[in-house]
């Protein structure tokens, strides 16, 4: 198994994800006989240094979010390892934990959610919504949930006066800093955020994004940062991982991805960024035909049918992830070979 | 889905913002309730019915069992309130003869002759709750005889009141309608939540016996299942033995609908939010889930009251139900299964009309609850 190295230091990672996969059977008739799999994660690995973010893109579908919620065993991986570097008792490997096993160590990653409307049990004022998580992990005494869920509030940039408000009473801005209120209120290392700015409008989202970053800052948290919008995760991301149909295709700092992408498919996917410049015309690379069902992938690199330079070797066997250069991990046969052009700015 | 918000901009007008900001879903639920004029006023009337729940023997004017065979099929009696301009209640006096060739008593109202009645009078004594031991009466004659007795809604063909049966029945009958709904509630909510919340093998099994028990013909069921209560049970028993039945046939939809709700609510982020910060199995149910669809359960339940009630009805109607000396509306309506009784005492159909009104009353208001019950969506 190839997987990438970016980590030159002999200190372990404080997140490596090992060859990770999740696959979902695809059961047939009244006695479920299983027959055939929808490989949602196939042998995915990465890892995150502390303090760092690392961007999960790729298109809808694409397995990022399973991904995202494999890492926080939100689901149970069917297959690698999660190396997860704890606050006390060293490295643990949170894949084969059970529900009672991992209770102790979910108080040190957490999520951010998509949508700000699903996310907030809308019958729970505020108090209730971010001061859960404490009073669930041992903080019985009201009067201190509350005065912890007023500085949470005032951290995220929310009145503590709200704090017996309904969501009902906020926009979808307002909503998602309560979300990261939650997410924040113990003290998590790990901050797995799941398209945190996709669901609202483009001028809440530079302020959620920026919140995210001077929290950071401010507290030393490490992002795994779902996205699909490019432009964010260059304002964002320390690292990026890029995803298609499962797999990891090409992974490397964001800079090196950015400005010189080997794979054909990170370089389609960076000529659809908009660039905000009328006088520079992008040569956009259009892809044809669809994104394969994980459930019936291509013989070969899964995406040689709508790569522009495939050969013959592309439709018969599949690519490793290989390194073309130090951190810079691409799995294509013809990588270094191809006139690739990155964002052009 | 922000726009989801529909009563926010209504609401807004009369009360304050700040009040909706901090509104709890049931006071949303309320809200948006009393804009349905008319489930507010079934519920009055719903109201009412509870009240007459509580107290019958006050509504009461003569003992349901006071049985008297020379008093047979009297009409009812109307009451007046005024008497010429002065508010005196009355009621007119009916006077019967025997026919000479059919030797049926014939009765006719006299309104000239008047029975002063007076409201909140003494009359049989009976207990409150079982407990408390009164006299007091909703109404009553000025002078209570064996001459001035009040017929409200007529008597049957044994001489007993009508009007004070009919209390009586409508406390039996709307009691059996609510225990077995909550029972079927209880069931529901329980083999649902199961079915639901566990899925796989269970979720099948559980499926299965509910397909099962929908894709039974209810009315030969019933009569299957009460036929095989022993003739001799005393009526208590028989009561809960109607109402355990009703109940083990009517908890299947109440079953699906929960199973439905913990499917779609175990993909919900809030859910899964619960999880991630650590909340145990129990919590995310009785904290998060279960809130979530209670207001449809209470609504569900409303609605499904009326279908209990007509159960009821009908299987006593059919005499496999509640049997005399029990008193409900099916029992009542027993009398007038009769074409001769009804051509002569039209009035026996009149615990019909009751059926019918509560009925309406809470399908009404349980229509009402669904529209209201969830104020975030659509």
């Amino acid at each position: 198994m190839a997987r990438p190295e970016t980590n030159p230091d002999p200190a372990p990672p404080f997140l490596e994800v090992r060859s990770l996969t999740k696959y979902y059977p695809i059961t047939k008739g009244f006695r479920r006989r299983v027959t055939g799999l929808v490989k949602a994660v196939d042998d995915v690995s990465f890892s995150i240094r502390e303090g760092e973010t690392m961007g999960l893109v790729g298109e809808s579908g694409c397995g990022k979010t399973t991904t995202a919620r494999c890492v926080l065993r939100a689901l149970e991986p069917t297959g690698g390892q999660i190396l997860f570097q704890t606050a006390d008792s060293g490295t643990v490997d949170l894949a084969p934990l059970s529900r009672r096993e991992l209770r102790p160590l979910r108080r040190q990653m957490q999520m951010i959610f998509q949508d700000p409307f699903g996310s907030l049990n809308p019958r729970m004022n505020l108090f209730d919504i971010v001061g859960e998580p404490l009073l669930v992990n041992g903080m019985p005494n009201r009067k201190e949930r509350q005065e912890r869920v007023a500085e949470l509030l005032g951290l995220v940039g929310l009145r503590p006066e709200y704090m017996q408000r309904f969501p009902h009473a906020f926009s979808g801005g307002q909503r998602q800093r309560i979300g990261i209120a939650r997410a924040l209120a113990l003290n998590p290392r790990l901050v797995v955020a799941d398209e945190p700015v996709s669901a609202l409008d483009v001028s809440v989202q530079a302020q959620v994004l920026n919140l995210l970053l001077e929290l950071q800052e401010r507290l030393g948290l490490t992002y795994l940062f779902v996205a699909h919008d490019l432009s964010v995760v260059k304002h964002i991301c320390d690292h990026v991982a890029v995803m298609y149909v499962g797999k990891l295709v090409e992974t490397a700092d964001t800079k090196t991805l950015f400005y010189s992408p080997k794979h054909p498919y990170t370089a389609s996917l960076l000529s659809a960024v908009p660039i905000p410049d009328p006088r520079l015309r992008s040569e956009g690379i259009e892809l044809s035909g669809e994104v394969p069902s994980p459930a019936n992938p291509p013989p070969g690199c899964y995406f040689h049918p709508r790569c522009a330079y495939a050969i013959d070797v592309c439709k018969t066997q599949s690519p490793l992830l290989r390194q073309v250069s130090p951190g810079h991990f691409v799995s294509c046969h013809r990588a270094g070979e191809l006139p690739l052009q990155g964002i052009v700015t | 889905m922000e726009e989801s918000l529909d009563t926010a901009p209504l609401l807004k007008e009369a009360i304050p913002e700040d009040r909706v900001s901090v509104a709890s879903n049931a006071q949303l639920v309320w809200w948006r309730f009393t804009k349905h004029k008319p489930a507010l006023v079934a519920m009055v009337v719903l109201f009412m019915f509870f009240v007459v729940l509580l107290f019958p023997a006050f509504f009461s004017i003569q003992e349901p069992e006071l049985t008297d065979a020379k008093l047979a099929f009297i009409p009812s009696q109307s009451l007046h309130l005024f008497d010429g301009a002065k508010l005196r209640p009355w009621v007119p006096t009916v006077v019967g003869k025997r026919n000479p060739t059919t030797l049926r008593m014939e009765w006719k109202i006299d309104a000239s002759k008047k029975i002063a009645v007076r409201f909140l009078s003494q009359g049989y004594p009976y207990k409150i709750f079982g407990l408390i031991p009164t006299r007091l009466h909703i109404l009553g004659a000025v002078r209570a005889d064996e001459q001035n007795r009040i017929y409200l809604l007529g008597t049957d063909r044994l001489g007993r009141d009508q009007w004070s049966r009919l209390m009586f029945a409508t406390q039996t009958s709307m009691t059996i309608g609510m225990v077995s709904v909550a029972l079927s509630i209880f069931l529901g909510v329980l083999l649902g939540g199961i079915s639901g919340y566990f899925g796989g093998f269970v979720d099948l099994v559980i499926q299965r016996l509910i397909e099962l028990l929908q894709s039974l013909p209810t009315i030969p069921i019933w009569l299957a299942l009460s036929a095989a209560l022993p003739r001799d049970w005393p009526p208590t028993r028989v009561f809960f033995a109607i109402t355990i039945i009703l109940a083990l046939i009517g908890w299947t939809t109440l079953a699906r609908e929960v199973r439905g709700r913990f499917l779609s609510l175990r993909e919900e982020d809030f859910v899964l939010s619960a999880e991630l910060v650590g909340c145990s199995r129990m919590r995310i149910i009785l904290r998060h889930m279960v809130p979530t669809f209670s207001s449809h359960i209470i609504a569900t339940s409303t609605l499904a009251i009326p279908v209990m009630i007509i159960s009821e009805t009908s299987l006593s109607f059919l005499g496999l139900g509640l049997r005399p000396p029990a008193i409900s509306w099916g029992v009542l309506l027993q009398e007038a299964q009769n074409i001769q009784t009804l051509a002569l005492a039209p009035w026996l159909l009149i615990p019909g009309l009751v059926v019918v009104i509560a009925v309406l009353a809470f399908n009404i208001v349980g229509d009402g609850l669904r529209d209201a019950a969830d104020p975030y969506g659509k």
